[in-house]
């Protein structure tokens, strides 16, 4: 495949192929994906459906747009958890929408704030994050697992109880790694904490740099250790169709062609055969 | 008077509504918020902080997606804006979807951060880009955020104001309502009354909403579009467009 010439072999064990990295992804995992402005890593989606993974339960951090309509779409996702899924300016996200009437998805539906506090539970090794709000909502009533409790220091203070959540695989999208597993995040910081708070974590970034990236004072603050990394696999324009950060912006018109496509059976069908057959040329 | 038109109005009220804050947010899928905000920041002479979320010159963020959120709780934030694809007599809004749940009729993208955010932030305020009764109904189909709180839950703040194509209202915490505080040019109370399903408190003389003037018009018609631009590009090309 034309992607693999370009991989460069690196000394990490963490170095791997996209496919690899995909086929640790096991059916039925509880995987947490980043918001669109984080970095997503479409490539390393493509080859997950590519793979038939089934019956995930989706985590988005806190939101989902293309990449979570696409597998629901694919019929890998049994569960969504998330806080929203939308495409943003191209509109509503048309497989996530149609798979709920029919219910064909079971979805917990969240608040931001409460996926964010869940994951530092699990970051942390707690059992659970208190947070504000939430009390009186229609979220609170449907989720079985959200508990409210008593301030234990004050009177007459209720407040929300948030299960930790450690998902199995963290998978999101990066600028750099180096040859030790070393991840490059800058201040998306939400990548470090489902990093910290996953049993796994999964990376495609757009290259391989050979200075070790904790060795730069300036840089290491922004860097996700090794230590918490199971696989990184080059991806250039690994986030395609979408925007990655201020490196590319998104593609308009093949989010234009979703939008429109992804609204039919059939048209989901069409769209994601050209798109697994689809090898984005990159100069 | 110069012609304006209808988003031009709302981003000017958005202004107005957001003066002598020290710092606003605006959130996901808000660009007449986002461009209000920006001119208020504007007219403040940039003693006001703004932060756009998913914006890469205006989110000055570096703890991460929760740093928004910390810093609502902590009074770091003096108002963001929320929507609803239903919104009800007594300010709770619906971000979910329309008949039973979880199998909605129609389904919108979810609540974002409107079920803690709206408990938090002491002005809030609602906008929304159609005024219907399919929008403005008698009781939402799913709270996604409660207008008001019982005793024992913490809640420093709640609904501030609510903006529509039509009009401008107050939300009267103490009697649980809304007030229509003026109509939008080309509106009238009995248009607001035929298309909003619940009842609102109504003075007998309602003022006009005074229009932008004509620095306000070029301010957004060049410098706050072009910054609105990096968040919402399609809707700054229709920005020039409308204009």
């Amino acid at each position: 495949m034309s992607l693999d010439s370009r991989e460069q072999i690196v000394e990490s064990n963490a170095a791997s192929s996209l496919e690899a990295l995909a086929a640790t992804i096991t059916d039925g995992a509880l995987l947490a994906v980043p918001k669109d402005s984080s970095g997503v890593a479409m490539a390393a989606t493509r080859e997950l459906v590519r793979r038939g993974v089934r019956n995930l339960h989706l985590l988005c951090v806190p939101v989902g747009g293309l990449q979570a309509d696409i597998l629901i779409g694919a019929g890998a996702v049994a569960t969504i958890e998330t806080s929203a899924v939308t495409l943003g300016e191209f509109g509503a996200a048309p497989r996530f929408t149609t798979a709920l009437r029919a219910g064909a998805i079971r979805i917990l539906d969240a608040t931001c704030p409460a996926i964010y506090a869940a994951l530092q539970a699990g970051e942390k090794g707690i059992p659970f994050m208190p947070l504000r709000g939430i009390i009186g909502t229609d979220l609170l009533r449907n989720r079985q697992d959200w508990k409210v409790i008593d301030n234990p220091f004050a009177e007459l203070d209720r407040i929300v109880a948030l299960p930790a959540i450690r998902p199995d695989f963290a998978l999101f999208h990066a600028p750099l790694a180096d040859r030790h597993g070393n991840v490059f995040v800058g201040a998306k910081r939400e990548l470090m904490l489902m990093a910290h708070a996953a049993r796994q974590t999964l990376v495609t970034v757009e290259e391989f740099i050979d200075e070790n990236l904790l060795d730069d004072p300036q840089r290491a603050p922004g860097v996700l250790p090794a230590i918490y990394v199971t696989r990184v696999a080059a991806a250039s324009h690994g986030a395609w169709p979408l925007a990655f950060w201020d490196l590319y912006s998104d593609d308009e018109a093949a989010l234009a062609n979703y939008v429109a496509a992804a609204g039919t059976d059939t048209g989901f069908t069409k769209f994601l055969d050209s798109w697994l057959d689809t090898r984005r040329a990159v100069a | 008077m110069s012609e304006f038109s209808r988003t031009e109005l709302l981003i000017a009220v958005v202004a107005r509504l957001l003066r002598g804050c020290r710092h606003v947010a605006v959130g996901a899928s808000s660009p007449i918020p986002g461009a209000g905000a920006l001119l208020a920041r504007m007219q403040s002479n940039s003693t006001m902080r703004v932060t756009v979320l998913g914006s890469l010159r205006h989110e000055g963020f570096t703890s991460g997606g929760v740093e928004l959120f910390d810093m609502a709780a902590q009074g770091r934030i003096d108002a963001f804006f929320l929507g609803g694809g239903q919104i009800d007599g007594q300010a709770n809004i619906n971000l979910v979807g329309t008949g039973e749940y979880p199998n909605s009729e129609v389904r919108w993208p979810g609540c974002f951060g409107s079920a803690y955010l709206y408990f938090l932030v002491p002005r809030v305020i609602l906008f929304r880009d159609e005024h219907s009764r399919r929008v403005m109904v008698p009781k939402v189909d799913f709270i996604s955020a409660p207008g008001a709180s019982e005793p024992g839950v913490h809640r420093v703040s709640g609904p501030y104001a609510m903006l529509t194509t039509l009009g401008l209202f107050f939300f009267d915490r103490e009697r649980g309502r809304f007030k229509l505080d003026s109509v939008h040019p080309g509106s009238s109370v009995e248009e607001i009354r035929d298309n909003t399903g619940f009842d609102f408190d109504c003075p007998d003389h309602v003022p006009v909403t005074p229009p932008p003037d004509a620095g306000t018009l070029s301010a957004i018609r060049g410098a706050i579009r072009s910054d609105i631009a990096d968040t919402y590009p399609r809707f700054a090309t229709r920005l020039t467009a409308a204009s």
